[in-house]
């Protein structure tokens, strides 16, 4: 569960007013917007990443305000899968079991569960400059996996692949999240994207999030 | 219409391309000149002078030690100026080039005068400076440590946030994200500001002459030795080491490149 109550948040001129809704447990919730309207910063939020200056956010049904990112149990795909630059795939996966001190054979399997889950198991000892587009974002899927998260944020994350890995990337997510019962906050402003994904539709303009039952 | 415009531009390009040879044939002409003006036997005789090799070892363990220091502050100053938003950004941006506009001399005669006030007075006490090894080592770091940190913010300018964030998301503090995905993703950037903090306290003259003096077999550094050299009218020594200053300079020209930073 994902809940927001009354975010606000500024820089310059630019602002979220009050901001506040809610994605069930299990939902598949999508935010729309146009490029530019705060939904990349509303996910920072999320993740911690910046402070809100008014309001409360829970997840999973704990109040995480004040907790510092690694402590949301989240798993946070950026728009271009900011992969970690030295690091070789399995790295890049096995970094959060890791930080959770996941014992090595446990954490070996679960990398190896992830990559064939995800379709990159054949990529494991490749770094991300040999990575095209679409694997970059399933290397980053499988990254934000491997966490074991609660929730998971995905910002545009089909916005770089062709038609054809689109349609992939998409059955992905949503055969993943059916799979693990993941709560999604999926940002995005293609229409087709939302239709086929949401169980629960946002719309943000100017700042401000609505319901909204229509892509 | 067309011919004209082209022939405009040939002639530009070639006048740019003229002026660039005219200063490429200047810097390989002195430099030329200055390496065959003694013979292979006379430079090798002078380098091995006792004061001289003293100078070559000082300058070297000096310019090491310079640049380790250079990078130890510009990997955070680098930072900071390149990620965090505040107000007085661009002063402090700006007051962190002081060294590198400063005349040399001044920033050396500023360092003197720093040292005889109350609290300078108070540091010599525990750790002296002034006409030291130690002096050598502050009066070169002063000025290559602003390029250092120079160069690791326009490394950091040029690797994004967002991978350091996703560890942070991981279970990562700010420094062990920083420490675990931004530094190595660094480590070209850190080679070349080390590299060109060590270049840069190798050509160094002013401060240290006036700062840690020139004492033979004591605060001597090469660019000391070729002026000391040529005051006393031996140019074959002070054309020896300034073709190894030369050297030097050109291997460290040549590993920032490979490194493929931008100078």
């Amino acid at each position: 569960m994902i809940r927001l109550q009354n975010i606000s948040w500024h820089a310059g001129d630019f602002r979220l007013l009050d901001v506040s809704f809610n994605v069930p447990a299990g939902a598949y919730g999508v935010l729309m917007g146009r490029t530019g309207c705060g939904k990349t910063t509303l996910l920072e939020i999320l993740c911690g990443l910046r402070r809100p200056s008014t309001g409360r956010l829970w997840i999973g049904g704990r109040d995480v305000t004040a907790a510092p990112p690694g402590q949301r149990g989240i798993g946070y795909v950026p728009q271009d899968g900011a992969l970690f630059p030295t690091m070789t795939v399995r790295e890049q996966i096995a970094f959060g079991p890791r930080r959770q001190n996941l014992a090595a054979a446990a954490r070996n399997d679960l990398v190896s569960e992830l990559a064939a889950a995800t379709g990159v198991a054949h990529l494991l000892g490749r770094l991300p400059t040999d990575l095209s587009g679409g694997e970059r974002q399933r290397v980053a899927l499988a990254r934000a996996l491997a966490a074991r998260p609660s929730v998971l944020l995905l910002d545009e994350p089909l916005a770089a692949l062709d038609e054809e890995m689109h349609g992939d990337m998409m059955a992905l997510l949503k055969t993943t999240q059916q799979q693990l019962g993941l709560t999604v906050l999926h940002v995005t402003h293609h229409r087709r994207e939302a239709a086929h994904l949401t169980d629960c539709l946002l719309r943000m303009e100017q700042g401000v999030v609505t319901e909204a039952t229509d892509p | 219409m067309k011919g004209p415009v082209q022939a405009r531009w040939e002639g530009w390009w070639l006048t740019c391309g003229g002026m660039t040879a005219a200063y490429l044939i200047l810097i390989l002409g002195m430099l030329a000149a200055t390496a065959v003006h003694s013979s292979p036997h006379e430079l090798w005789a002078a380098l091995m002078k006792r004061e001289i090799r003293y100078a070559i070892w000082l300058s070297l363990v000096t310019c090491t030690t310079t640049s380790l220091l250079a990078l130890l502050l510009a990997v955070p100053v680098g930072f900071l100026l390149s990620r965090a938003r505040f107000r007085g950004r661009a002063w402090l941006d700006a007051a962190l080039d002081i060294p590198i506009v400063l005349p040399p001399m001044v920033v050396g005669l500023c360092l003197l005068i720093l040292f005889q006030t109350r609290v300078g007075r108070a540091v010599e006490q525990v750790m002296p400076f002034t006409y030291t090894v130690a002096g050598v080592v502050l009066a070169q770091f002063v000025i290559g440590a602003s390029f250092a940190v120079r160069t690791m913010r326009g490394t950091f300018d040029n690797l994004s946030s967002r991978p350091e964030e996703v560890a942070m998301t991981l279970g990562c503090t700010r420094a062990e994200a920083v420490w675990l995905v931004t530094l190595p993703a660094a480590r070209r950037g850190m080679f070349a500001a080390a590299s060109i903090a060590w270049a840069r306290s190798l050509g160094e003259f002013g401060p240290v002459l006036v700062f840690a003096g020139a004492t033979r077999m004591k605060t001597e550094v090469l660019p000391t030795t070729v002026w000391l050299e040529l005051s006393v009218g031996n140019l074959e020594a002070a054309i020896a080491v300034s073709l190894l200053l030369v050297m030097l300079a050109i291997l460290v020209l040549v590993g920032v490149k490979l490194a493929g930073e931008p100078l």
